[in-house]
């Protein structure tokens, strides 16, 4: 009759066939590995631009916001099916998943931070502005002193 | 019967039972997996914070572009990618044992086990081939005016921008003799040993060195190292912790300790605990060398 009477705290069992599993472990693979060799794929285009004469600054961000999207597909992934967090009760989930909440804030707070530091600096202090913003177009470069143990 | 109905009808919160439907050891495996997220999320943002407060920060397929083996070839994005996809396969290894598990199977577990395991130690390998690779390769790097060859540590970072023109020929003018024989040894290969062209005038060796193939950086942002060096640290001993406890379940296994006890729970729990170190490699991989 039971499959296995693991603990009197758990109500009822979920009950997974093996064809059904092997169906589903078999699919979560497959989508994380296609989703990683995209990641890969919009890396090289993001190298590739880097290299080309005219890096487009917008266009490397979009492809690196896609990047961050397709991360959080494969965390949802890793999450859900492989830790089977997608087959436990609602009340389980939320226990998790509402506290994780805080990252929303935890990120943009603190990245907005730093860029905010960024642009004080760059405005009130013009030495630093000047000797780490990056010089594109390279040979028309005016030749600087180098800047010793700037960070 | 286990339906969903059964889930809407049950008074999770009466008593006697896990409101959540899951057992004690489970459950507080979940809550230190999200108090570990949060550790780790607090580093990748501290790392984040600091990279938005810089104009420049290193390329990601600058820094990390060897391959074991291939010498100086220019690989970005190759080894990290087989890092990334043994630890997808060994979390599904675990998946598998896991399963085995549910059945009872206690080969099963066995041999899946074992297979993690050893993805493990695979991914482990591979962090120890990149640190070392990372840390002994020595950089033609512009310091204090002077070039220097280093190598990525957390002091000092070799991948700044390029110097260019002028710069380059003070740069190259005002360095010692030692870096000077080194770059040509570098770019004319076996030609002259070291030792040689360590007897050789400086303005002779500036003479033999190509400039037009000389790739020279300033140092770059010192906090990279530090972050680096300590957010992939960490995940490696987490990985390191997980192949330790996955190395202790086999061996219960083995000894038929989960058989007598008539459930393979243990399993589970080190089960979540490896996924989540998939989990964060997903986050470690994104932030260090795909943005």
């Amino acid at each position: 009759m039971e499959h296995q009477s693991a603990s009197s705290e758990i109500t009822f069992q979920h009950h997974v066939s093996d064809a059904e599993f092997s169906k589903k472990v078999k699919r979560t693979t497959i989508l994380l590995s296609v989703i990683t060799v995209i990641e890969l794929a919009i890396g090289l285009i993001i190298y590739t631009i880097h290299k080309g004469p005219d890096p487009n600054a917008y266009l490397v961000l979009a492809f690196k916001g896609v990047v961050c999207i397709l991360t959080l597909a494969k965390a949802y992934y890793i999450v859900s099916v492989f830790m089977h967090l997608g087959d436990e009760i609602r009340n389980m989930i939320m226990t998790i998943v509402v506290p994780l909440m805080l990252f929303i804030w935890f990120i943009l707070a603190f990245i907005i931070d730093g860029n905010s530091y960024k642009n004080l600096r760059n405005t009130y202090d013009k030495h630093f502005q000047e000797t780490t913003t990056p010089v594109h177009h390279v040979e028309e470069k005016k030749a600087e002193e180098p800047k010793p143990g700037k960070q | 019967m286990a339906t969903t109905a059964t889930a809407q009808q049950t008074k999770w919160w009466s008593g006697g039972k896990s409101p959540f439907n899951i057992e004690y050891g489970k459950l507080m495996m979940w809550y230190f997996l999200m108090s570990d997220a949060f550790t780790f999320g607090a580093f990748l943002i501290s790392y984040g914070t600091i990279r938005f407060s810089q104009n420049f920060w290193p390329d990601p397929n600058a820094v990390f572009n060897a391959f074991p083996g291939a010498g100086h070839a220019n690989l970005p994005l190759a080894f990290v990618s087989v890092m990334t996809f043994i630890l997808i396969i060994s979390s599904v290894t675990m998946v598998l044992a896991v399963h085995a598990g549910h059945n009872g199977d206690k080969k099963g577990v066995i041999k899946w086990l074992a297979w993690t395991i050893v993805g493990g130690i695979a991914f482990l390998s591979c962090q120890a081939w990149e640190w070392h690779h990372l840390i002994t390769g020595a950089h033609a790097t512009l310091i204090d005016g002077k070039i220097e060859w280093v190598g990525q540590t957390t002091r000092v970072n070799p991948w700044g921008q390029l110097v260019h023109g002028e710069a380059l020929t003070t740069a190259l003018n005002n360095s010692t003799v030692e870096s000077l024989a080194r770059i040509v040894h570098e770019q004319h290969g076996n030609t002259m040993t070291e030792a040689q062209l360590l007897g050789l005038p400086k303005d002779q060796l500036t003479g033999m060195i190509n400039t037009a193939e000389l790739h020279v950086r300033q140092n770059g942002p010192v906090a990279f190292g530090g972050y680096f060096y300590g957010i992939t640290g960490f995940h490696g001993f987490h990985v390191f912790s997980g192949v330790v406890i996955n190395i202790i379940m086999l061996i219960m296994t083995q000894k038929g300790v989960f058989e007598r006890r008539g459930h393979y729970l243990m399993i589970e729990k080190a089960g979540l605990y490896w996924h989540f170190v998939d989990l964060v490699w997903v986050f470690v991989f994104l932030c260090f060398y795909l943005i």
